[in-house]
């Protein structure tokens, strides 16, 4: 049962206050592009052991979505940030690379 | 045969018998027994049968590991299977029932199955019963359900009540023993807030029995105080009887208290589920001794000599008067001396090892028990119970035995420490050399959110003991070391399971490596054991037959909870009424007045129908929907969804949202839209108003709501941030009633109006804002029914009073109110659909024959890319077509459309199927809708439908709209 701090309300949710959104930083894709890029955006998902970014939604509290890093082995939580970017926010990929140097997740790192 | 002694017993109080019954038979014990102590006390020492032979099974424990003596506790009601003798305390009236037994414990038919063990070995599910095929039904089911499970289920509702508790803690400390009391102390004195919990009722551990002094002090004394310097702090939360079950993600843990188990008592809840976030959790959960593997180990008789010695030292019983104790640890002689302390015999103390020099084997020696080094035991025999103990040379075959006469066996295989919570949430273990035991590796803990390890194992838990003065243990996995197979077919690892030592050797020479296959092959470890006893034992085995390390071997994943926790108490107060919210419409209270059949919709309560006195549900529906085609009928449509979708850029928005164009919407219209997913699937559909040059209101399905604003604000929040909209869910600030038709605008008309609800003024798919009577009135021309329908939005404040107005005014027009089945079928005889009938997640508005409310101008929507996709446009697609049966029956909801003929395995290709159907009191026959493969290019065939016990139903595809194709009643 993950802690997660919701960065738009503050408040640190347990999981049951949170909805799960699935992979983060997904590029949309629609009319015109081929099936192998609609596939990609619509079905393909990293599944690390490790660093991973995630989409959740503060569903029971303010409704905000907003995106979280973490460690899916070691549960460590290296921040929350604004859904409304497109990338992670150097600070969170500073952290990681503390701890994990060297680390990748899709093309990011 | 084992009775209470004359005195003793440190947790009893001899001044207060407590009756309770066994199978019926009255028997008597004392308060602070257990139900375990109390039926050894009246010499009860058989009390369940064993899950695959049925074998005769006694108590092997004093506490939560303990896998045969599983009860059947109380009546009715209060019924609860799978009780652990061992950790039920006794109360006056307690009635316990053995299990796994039939007819009764002491005469089993499937004893049988012991006799036949050569025939049910290891993976004896998965060889016995593969053929021959006819075995099935009359063989094979009836053995396996008549063996199957423990404990009855319950066929009562749980007359007892629960509940939860939400705590936040700085630590949570398992285990009230003395590494436990010890870390509570140390955590309450740095200032921290402590919940310490002990599932017994009583701290201290296994001190108070094994330890004579604690610190030079007694060790009661030394408890006693701890506890009572723990309760005088503030800080400090102590809870008996409090099991913690498990440890999750982030400091989460569940602790199940025992409230009223041990004193039932109605007025409060039985059990209380703590649900736990603790900044760092303690376990000092001890160790659990494991027995030992010879052949007749499961004898009723044999114990763990721990056991033996608690039930001597705390509740002044005596498993047996001649008591033989095997050992391959000090620990054994603990009870040896505690048994010769009471006045029981002890004919021989069995140590495996080559000597026998500690300080405890020493006592024992002066104390005059004989010790036998170098020895194990070649078998136990007698008929149910112990009565012979052959002796041999632990290192050989067990070749040239001698015989001791006894009636109890207790045994010692060394400790294994409590690892289960500190494993439940990632914790890694390490193997111990010297102890022949996994413990918690510090190095590897469970991680918390900034990745620091939580979870800290102390004391015996951890592999630590006090073991000064003590000699090394000798691990000991087979007895005697060389047993052969007619031995170890009858040396059980699992008493519970019925899993042999030659079980999990079978399973290895068969191929199953991975320990977890072989648990799940042999079912060593499994149901409610789950490894407590079995598992080293069992790994050990499984090693020594791969010709491996044990920490190679490694263990089975370790799962919450530790020990069963009652469905009541994971329910807690969520039951009943309580079990979730209903959402109400403010015309709720008249519906429930006036005889609402109920249809649960989302969260809602929607009446089905209305029942006049002494009418069926199905002719109240029809008079229902014959009123509001003749005459005028009326319908609360609060549940209906209702968004605001607001700003600059909304238009835009919802061009993306639906699959049709709905900026170009003029102010004061309205539009049927159709929402799909990403995916390209139909997911939601209603009419969308314009009210306004930058406001929409999007009407949605009633389970729809909520789903509906989620997936807006989702594209907006994630995808389109930079887009100027708002939504709102104004579902509950509006009353919606349907007035449907010939004589809908009569009746608004009676009330008074401010508005023109002529055709010309007021067209189809528009609205108006204006006053009806003393209401405030948004007046929609939309219609579900195909008949003269207004859907006037009213404050909900409001709602009631509108709708007691508009049945007074329609009096004279016999206005009749009207349900969902109503609606269901007067939509279906327009053809119109249902989300969730003719949708099902796999279904695109193309298939529906949706395509004019598909925009084709758009360059993009959501679910555009998606039915471009070949499978999408693919021509044999099932599409939506009416059904008419032949002889005007009612066709089976759901059922498929069958072709002629059958493939090469007999079966019939499915081209289709009913996704709604009723029975048309308009047209006086059964009508249906379906989605069929090539549907619409098939008009006029006549398709088969089988139905549910053979037979079929001939019906032909027609035109879904089967009421006023023409839409001749709109105008009424």
């Amino acid at each position: 049962m993950l802690i997660l701090t919701c960065p738009y309300c503050g408040v640190a949710c347990d999981e049951t206050e949170l909805a799960p959104g699935g992979e983060a930083h997904l590029k949309r894709f629609g009319p015109g592009s081929t099936d192998e890029e609609f596939e990609g955006y619509l079905f393909q998902r990293e599944n690390p052991r490790g660093v991973h970014f995630e989409r959740w939604r503060h569903a029971y509290g303010c409704g905000k979505w907003f995106h979280a890093a973490r460690d899916t082995v070691t549960m460590e939580v290296f921040g929350t940030y604004s859904a409304q970017v497109t990338e992670p926010p150097e600070e969170i990929r500073a952290k990681i690379s503390a701890k994990h140097p060297g680390w990748s997740w899709r093309e990011f790192s | 045969m084992s009775h209470r002694l004359k005195e003793g017993g440190r947790l009893i109080d001899r001044s207060q018998p407590k009756f309770f019954t066994f199978n019926g038979q009255s028997m008597a014990g004392f308060a602070g027994d257990t139900l375990a102590s109390a039926l050894l006390a009246s010499d009860q020492l058989l009390v369940g049968r064993s899950f695959k032979y049925h074998r005769p099974r006694g108590i092997v424990t004093s506490g939560p590991e303990e896998p045969n003596a599983l009860m059947n506790l109380g009546k009715g009601k209060t019924f609860e299977p799978n009780a652990r003798a061992t950790t039920t305390e006794l109360f006056e009236g307690l009635a316990a029932e053995s299990q796994n037994h039939w007819p009764s414990l002491e005469f089993d038919v499937g004893e049988i199955n012991a006799r036949l063990s050569r025939f049910l070995p290891a993976g004896f599910y998965y060889k016995m019963f593969l053929w021959p095929r006819a075995f099935w039904k009359h063989v094979y089911e009836p053995f396996i359900r008549q063996s199957a499970g423990l404990g009855k289920a319950p066929r009562h509702r749980d007359a007892d009540h629960y509940e939860h508790m939400h705590v936040t803690v700085d630590t949570l400390i398992v285990g009230g023993g003395i590494a436990g009391l010890n870390a509570a102390i140390e955590a309450a004195e740095a200032g921290r807030q402590v919940l310490l919990v002990e599932q017994t009722p009583h701290c201290g551990g296994r001190a108070p029995v094994d330890h004579a002094e604690i610190d030079g002090e007694p060790a009661q004394d030394w408890v006693d105080a701890r506890v009572a310097a723990l309760a005088a702090m503030p800080n400090v939360r102590l809870r008996t009887r409090a099991m913690a079950a498990g440890v999750y993600d982030h400091g989460y843990a569940l602790v199940k208290e025992r409230l009223t188990d041990h004193a039932p008592d109605p007025s409060r809840p039985r059990h209380r589920l703590w649900k736990v976030r603790a900044r760092r959790i303690v376990t000092a959960t001890g160790a659990i001794e494991r027995p030992l593997s010879f052949a007749g180990n499961d004898l009723p008789g044999v114990m763990l000599a721990s056991a033996v010695r608690d039930y001597v030292v705390n509740f002044g019983v005596a498993p047996g008067r001649r008591t033989v104790v095997v050992t391959n640890n000090d620990d054994g002689y603990r009870t040896a001396l505690a048994l010769k302390a009471a006045g029981l015999e002890v004919p021989a103390v069995l140590d495996t090892r080559t000597e026998a020099m500690g300080a405890l084997a020493e006592a024992a020696k002066e104390a005059g028990i004989t010790v036998r080094v170098g020895r194990g035991i070649e078998s136990v025999k007698g008929k149910g119970k112990v009565e012979k103990v052959w002796v041999c040379d632990q290192t050989r075959d067990g070749f040239n035995a001698d015989p001791i006469d006894a009636d109890c066996v207790a045994m010692s295989g060394g400790w294994s420490p409590v690892v289960h919570l500190w494993s439940h949430c990632g914790g890694k273990l390490t193997w111990d050399e010297a102890g022949a035991f996994f413990r918690p590796d510090p190095e590897r803990p469970p991680t918390d959110a900034k990745g620091e390890g939580f979870v800290r194992a102390v004391g015996a838990a951890n592999g630590d003991w006090d073991r000064a003065g003590e000699q090394p243990m000798q691990p000991v996995w087979s007895m005697p070391e060389q047993a052969g197979y007619a031995l170890k077919s009858k040396s059980w690892l699992d008493f519970q399971n019925d899993v042999k030592v030659t079980d999990v050797e079978l399973a290895a020479r068969e191929g199953f490596q991975s320990v977890e296959h072989t648990k799940r092959y042999t079912t060593l470890g499994m149901a409610t054991d789950q490894g407590k006893l079995s598992n080293i034992n069992g790994l050990a085995v499984l090693a020594g037959q791969l010709g491996d390390e044990i920490p190679n071997v490694g263990t089975t994943t370790f799962r919450p909870p530790y020990t069963p926790i009652s469905m009541g108490a994971i329910a807690g107060e969520a039951r009943g009424a309580l079990f979730q919210p209903i959402r109400k419409t403010p015309i709720h209270d008249w519906h429930e007045a006036n005889s609402a059949h109920w249809e649960p919709v989302g969260h809602w309560r929607r009446p089905y129908a209305f029942l006049q006195e002494a009418e069926s549900v199905h002719d109240a529906v029809m008079r229902e929907v014959h009123a509001a085609r003749t005459k005028v009928g009326l319908l609360d449509a609060s549940t209906l969804g209702k968004l605001i979708v607001k700003g600059p850029d909304a238009g835009r928005f919802l061009d993306m949202l639906y699959t049709n164009m709905i900026s170009s919407l003029p102010v004061g219209k309205c539009r049927y839209g159709l929402m799909c997913t990403e995916n390209g699937f139909l997911t939601d559909d209603g009419v969308v108003a314009r009210l306004s040059e930058d406001t929409w209101l999007c009407h949605t399905t009633t389970g729809g709501a909520d789903r509906i604003h989620g997936h807006m604000e989702e594209w907006l929040q994630t995808e389109w941030w930079d887009w100027k909209v708002y939504v709102a869910n104004v579902t509950e600030q509006w009353a919606q009633i349907g007035v449907v038709g010939p004589k809908a605008r009569e009746v608004l008309e009676a009330l008074g109006c401010d508005l023109d609800l002529s055709a010309e003024r007021l067209p189809f798919m528009q609205w108006r804002d204006g006053r009806i009577g003393d209401f405030d009135a948004r007046v929609f021309r939309i219609s579900f029914s195909g008949e003269l329908s207004y859907e006037i939005a009213i404050p909900t404040s409001q709602g009631r009073a509108f709708w007691d107005a508009l049945l007074e005014a329609g009096k004279p027009h016999g206005i009749t109110p009207y349900g969902t089945e109503a609606l269901h079928i007067m939509r279906a005889e327009k053809g119109f659909i249902m989300i969730g009938d003719e949708t099902d997640g796999t279904v695109i508005p193309q298939d529906l024959g949706l395509n004019w409310a598909i925009s084709k101008k758009k360059e993009d929507f959501l679910g555009k890319r998606a039915q471009e996709r070949e499978h999408m446009t693919d021509p044999l697609r099932w599409k939506l077509v009416g059904l008419e049966t032949e002889d005007g029956s009612v066709l089976p909801d759901g059922a498929y459309v069958a072709e002629p003929g059958v493939n090469a395995n007999g079966q019939r290709r499915v081209q289709g199927r009913v996704t709604s159907t009723y029975y048309s009191p308009t047209l006086e026959r059964g009508i249906a809708m379906g989605l069929v493969e090539r549907g619409p290019d098939r008009m006029g065939e006549t398709l088969e439908f089988p139905t549910i016990g053979g037979g079929a139903v001939k019906a032909r595809i027609v035109s879904p709209v089967f009421y006023d194709p023409d839409g001749e009643k709109l105008n009424g």
